[in-house]
């Protein structure tokens, strides 16, 4: 098949989202169903052909799809081009991307019944995976940053879909303006990079940063700057504060955009420039650092959360603190082995280990999310305090949950198990402190994960009473009264496909292929079988295992059997309580402290007496001289025929005056 | 001597004569259209063969038919394609005369047409009245006072500087013997000056064909009449005016110029210095009294007056750097053929828009964008494409063109250029605001005919098109830019 192909990839969606906006939406609205269908059909073309790169990837000797390069502009020799970089790292991208989203899809028509913005949904889902598709293929920092902004636009809209509840809007404003923080910085970088090499190209940035063309503090600056842009997608400390809040949008968003895809564009982004991050070491310590500490910080705060879906968001928030702190150990290694593990080899392991997390976690968090729209689908709320015994109701979007959440918490032989094992073990072998952090966190990783488990579908129904949360598409033929009910067909096929993938995803790199297709050559342990079982000859699985298994009798003990009572718990640790209680009031101090003390009273403040006083100043005095000087010459137009004619014999005459004494 | 080489000319001048004698027989508004849309494409059709040909001068070296004058030919033939249908909506103020408006139109057209290819000074005066004095009719064509004191005015302003214009090629004439501009060139040569006070002569000469010309394509301190005229002028024929007659104008003073006073380098200079002077306050007299605008259509004249100073600046860039790059030439061509779609774009949502109110005001576009949001989308995308924004031609054609200038060691000239379109943000959005943040004065919709929504859709589809893929035209004009003979 031609290369070429591969641009329809990104482009399929984009005819989806015009084809809905011009022409469904104004002459079919009242066949929503049709924009659904558009929007799946695109989605899943662009799947089958992802599957084509991908295999055609994997065949290719250089793991590299070839696209010739398209002209876009020739200027005067100055030439923009318009490419794509399809390599292995792309290629796995676009499966998941494509994969998890055509899923999503399908089932956002059962969640998204009835809703009046049905067709508005689906188009800008639709746009999301175009721009998400075309992030992970551009071949230029500089495209790759309009896409980067492209799907920072349609998290802003999908986030405030139900734009007429003032806490969507407030979220989706909340979730633009602190990313775009972070893509001060991804800027930042970008320059810092273009006027160090005079280039956008990515794998020439690659290749320069490699061959110690870029170096010094140069490097690590663009680094940070990088790591600061994908800081505010990934929602690492401290830009993590917009991702709870995102839970306003509807629940598929969520599971799309907020767990499997736009925030794993950072850690995308991270490892995609990850030649820069290796040669420096103060770079990767940073990406380590704030991973881990993410990673723990995020998964505190899960914790005593009430609303499922927040849990599951601190949960995203940690977990992508796990894939940068796989990112940060593996280029470490170079630096902690003391030299005997080449840089490059570093890099591949970093990669590896960091992608390989992404790519289970895109399954079973979106599983995760989706049972939760699942749960909200019947109960009308999110709000675990009144949900409980949907065992009873829901025999199958429970058993996927309890699929996804044994995933999340690795516990052997689920896919979650054979990624989170590698971080640990690349942690524990280079950079033993944040070995044991990101062990205390696989403890609460169980045990959040469990807590939701237990308090949502043991025990006895609650009444699903709308809690904090009103269900936001009440639908008709959606009272709350009834018991609840299991979601429709349409809902569930895809969480059964995505609980199938949460089992086996894990398992393509049990014989180490996922990593070698990466780059990274593990040594080689046998065939797969042997390596299911033989993981356990090395005693850190019994280590995370043990951790885990103790995070989920604890929550057991808690919330099914309740020996230990958990309010008691609560009061015993009431300052600690407190504090992860109010996620560390991390909100008020940003809008305590930074927006109203620094920002409003201070930098606004001044800012605006400035703005008042001297720049408007300016401004109004250059725009009334115009607008005075306009109005004066004006008047010089008297509609007087000579005037006109005397205008023009003196214009003459000033010219070649003017040339007289010029020349 | 080759006729086929004037065919495009010619089956245009044919199809006017056809149109005139049909309008005796009936003037069914359908007919005469389709009749002259038919000659349109007929035209396009030859000066499309003619394209793919090899340059080459004819009737004894009186006309080039190089790519350069095919690509403004196209360009006079795409402004011709929306005038017509911009004014079949509007022809019912001129319903008795119908056919003689139509033909008139066709004939300027023919006129624009062969200045566009003319290298020899009879030739381009010729050319130049035989659209000037269809158009001095045209401008005076509605019966009301307005336009015929448009009219009025654009005439006898218009003789002025069809004198001055004479008396200049008179003192080009008396210098060099010779009026076909390459030997008027190689005459230039073999007087060996050094500088142009040399020989008073050639600085009259230069200084009176560059104010001639500076009529036509609105240079300050010639812009005076273009207000009035186009106020008062029926709107589609404003739109065309700025436009087509801009548009060969500007090839005309490009071939004299550069054919002509090409060399020696100082010459090419002084030239060059004089139309960058004239640029700077073209484009700053048209952008600052634009902000002091109420009537739309005297906005859009000034706005006129701002971009011709913008594309003077290509014209300096021809001659005014250490090397003659084409690079200013395919880019003043590029803009001429992005700015007329703009405008001429911008001018059919005009006349789409007063049809209904019956205002040119600016107050009463107030919104429009919930009146008829699809004319307000047009008008916004052209105006947004005036300003020079993403995604359309206007930034292409900006950015090619300041390129040019820059790459000539005119970054001087670039930046005040630069800070010019900041204040014209000032007046295009303006507009833009009040059609979409305003409050509509009635609710009532405003309707548009088939023919005006297919001109706009062309206009907004071309600039979008040239915005998004540039390379299409930049090929073109590139091709132009290289073939000048």
């Amino acid at each position: 098949m031609p290369y070429q192909l591969a641009w329809f990839i990104w482009t399929l969606p984009v005819f989806a989202f015009l084809a809905i906006t011009l022409v469904l939406r104004p002459f079919f609205n009242h066949r929503p169903h049709w924009s659904a269908y558009a929007t799946i059909t695109a989605i899943g073309a662009a799947f089958v052909l992802s599957i084509w790169a991908l295999i055609t990837v994997l065949q290719s000797p250089d793991h590299l799809l070839a696209v010739p390069r398209i002209e876009w502009a020739v200027i005067d020799g100055f030439t923009i081009h318009l490419g794509l970089l399809v390599d292995s790292l792309t290629a796995i991208m676009l499966v998941v991307v494509t994969g998890v989203s055509l899923l999503v899809q399908i089932y956002s028509q059962g969640y998204m019944h009835g809703d009046p913005g049905y067709p508005r949904y689906f188009a800008w889902m639709a746009l999301f995976t175009a721009n998400m598709l075309g992030l992970v293929m551009a071949d230029s920092l500089l495209f790759m940053y309009v896409f980067w902004e492209g799907v920072g636009l349609c998290s802003y809209l999908l986030i405030g879909f139900w734009f007429h509840k003032k806490s969507a809007a407030d979220a989706a404003k909340k979730a633009f303006l602190v990313t775009r923080l972070g893509d001060f910085g991804f800027l930042a970088g970008i320059l810092t990079l273009y006027f160090s090499q005079n280039t956008f190209d990515i794998e020439a940035l690659r290749t320069a940063a490699a061959a110690g063309a870029i170096a010094g503090t140069t490097l690590t600056l663009a680094a940070i700057g990088i790591f600061a842009g994908a800081a505010g997608k990934s929602a690492q400390f401290p830009l993590h504060t917009w991702l709870p809040d995102a839970m306003e949008g509807p629940t598929p968003v969520s599971s799309l955009i907020h767990a499997a895809t736009m925030v794993a564009a950072g850690v995308f982004l991270v490892a995609r420039m990850f030649p820069v991050f290796a040669y420096s070491e103060t770079a990767l310590n940073v990406v380590a650092g704030i991973g881990a500490f993410t990673a723990i910080f995020a998964a505190s705060m899960g914790l005593v959360a009430n609303d499922i879906k927040r849990v599951m968001a601190y949960s995203t928030i940690s977990q992508l603190g796990y894939m940068m702190l796989a990112l940060g150990a593996g280029g470490l290694a170079a630096y902690a082995s003391g030299g005997s593990l080449p840089i490059e080899e570093a890099i591949s392991l970093g990669v590896a280990v960091g992608m390989f997390h992404l790519f289970n976690h895109a399954f079973f968090k979106c599983l995760l999310f989706l049972g939760c729209g699942s749960v909200n689908h019947a109960t009308g709320t999110f709000d675990m305090r009144y949900m409980g015994g949907l065992r009873k109701y829901m025999p199958f979007t429970t058993l996927t949950f309890v699929i996804a959440s044994l995933s999340l918490a690795g516990i052997w032989p689920l896919s979650g198990f054979w990624s989170k094992d590698e971080i640990l073990v690349t942690s524990w072998n280079y950079i033993p402190v944040w070995f044991y952090v990101a062990l205390v966190t696989v403890f609460m990783t169980a045990f959040y994960c469990f807590r939701a488990v237990f308090l949502t579908f043991s025990g006895e129904y609650r009444g699903g009473e709308p809690g904090a949360h009103v269900a936001a598409h009440s639908t008709p033929g959606h009272e709350q009264s009834h018991m609840p009910h299991e979601s429709p067909r349409v809902m569930l096929v895809p969480m059964g496909v995505l609980a199938v993938l949460s089992i086996v995803s894990g398992w393509i790199n049990l014989s180490g292929g996922f990593s070698s297709f990466l780059g990274h050559s593990a040594e080689s342990e046998g065939g797969w079988l042997q390596t299911l079982f033989g993981v356990f000859t090395h005693p850190l699985p019994f280590i995370s295992l043990a951790t885990a298994a103790a995070g989920i009798f604890l929550a057991f003990a808690m919330y099914n059997r309740k020996w230990v009572s958990a309010t008691a718990v609560g009061r015993a640790f009431s300052p600690i309580y407190k504090v992860l209680y109010n996620k560390y009031w991390m909100d008020e101090l940003y809008q305590g402290i930074l927006v109203k003390s620094f920002l409003l009273n201070g930098l606004f403040r001044g800012a605006q007496e400035m703005d008042a006083d001297v720049v408007d100043g300016v401004a109004n005095g250059i725009g009334n001289t115009v607008v005075g000087f306009g109005k004066g010459m004006r008047r010089m137009e008297t509609g007087q025929l000579q005037g006109y004619a005397v205008a023009i014999a003196v214009g003459l005459v000033a010219i070649m005056l003017g040339l007289y004494f010029w020349t | 001597m080759n006729l086929w080489l004037l065919a495009p000319e010619l089956s245009l001048f044919f199809t006017a004569v056809v149109v005139l004698l049909l309008g005796l027989a009936s003037s069914r508004r359908g007919i005469v259209i389709g009749v002259s849309l038919l000659g349109v494409l007929v035209s396009f059709v030859f000066a499309a063969f003619l394209w793919s040909g090899t340059p080459q001068a004819t009737f004894n070296g009186m006309l080039s038919v190089d790519q350069f004058a095919v690509f403004f030919k196209f360009i006079v033939l795409a402004a011709l394609v929306l005038v017509i249908l911009a004014s079949a909506d509007y022809d019912y103020k001129v319903e008795q005369v119908r056919a003689e408006y139509f033909t008139l139109i066709l004939i300027s057209a023919v006129g624009l047409m062969l200045l566009s290819s003319a290298r020899e000074l009879i030739t381009i005066y010729v050319s130049l009245e035989m659209s000037s004095i269809s158009l001095y009719v045209l401008a005076g064509f509605l019966r009301d006072r307005r336009s015929s004191e448009a009219g009025l005015k654009y005439l006898l302003l218009g003789s002025v500087a069809s004198a001055t214009l004479l008396y200049g090629m008179s003192f080009v004439y008396g210098l060099t013997g010779k009026t076909e501009l390459g030997q008027i060139a190689s005459a230039i040569q073999s007087l060996s000056l050094s500088g142009l006070l040399d020989n008073p002569a050639l600085l009259l000469g230069l200084v009176l064909v560059a104010g001639g010309f500076g009529f036509k394509i609105s240079s300050f301190p010639f812009q005076m009449w273009v207000p009035d005229v186009y106020e008062g002028a029926p709107t589609p024929i404003t739109g065309y005016l700025s436009v087509a007659s801009k548009a060969a104008g500007f090839a005309a003073v490009m071939r004299i110029f550069y054919d002509a006073f090409g060399a020696p380098s100082w010459l090419g200079q002084n030239w060059g210095l004089l139309f960058a002077g004239l640029s700077i306050a073209t484009m700053t007299v048209g952008n600052i009294v634009a902000t002091a605008q109420a009537n739309i259509k005297r906005m859009m004249a000034y706005s006129s007056i701002a971009q011709a100073g913008y594309i003077m600046v290509g014209l300096a860039a021809v001659s005014m750097g250490q090397s003659v790059a084409p690079a200013a030439r395919s880019a003043l061509a590029f803009f001429l053929a992005s700015y007329t779609l703009t405008n001429m774009g911008a001018f059919v949502a005009i006349i789409a828009f007063s049809n209904k109110t019956n205002s040119d005001l600016i107050v009463d576009y107030s919104g429009m964008g919930r009146r008829a949001p699809l004319l307000a989308l047009g008008l916004t995308l052209c105006l947004v494409s005036l300003l020079g924004l993403p995604p359309t031609a206007g930034l292409i054609a900006k950015v090619y063109i300041f390129n040019a200038a820059v790459q000539q060691g005119l970054l001087w000239l670039v930046i005040v250029a630069v800070l010019n379109t900041v204040v014209s943000a000032y007046y295009y959005l303006r507009v833009v605001k009040l059609m979409w943040l305003g409050n509509p004065v009635s609710e009532e919709p405003v309707p548009s005919s088939a023919a005006l929504r297919t001109a706009l859709f062309l206009a907004c589809a071309g600039i979008l098109l040239l915005g998004i893929v540039p390379d299409l035209l930049v090929r073109l004009s590139e091709t132009a830019g290289h073939s000048l003979l």
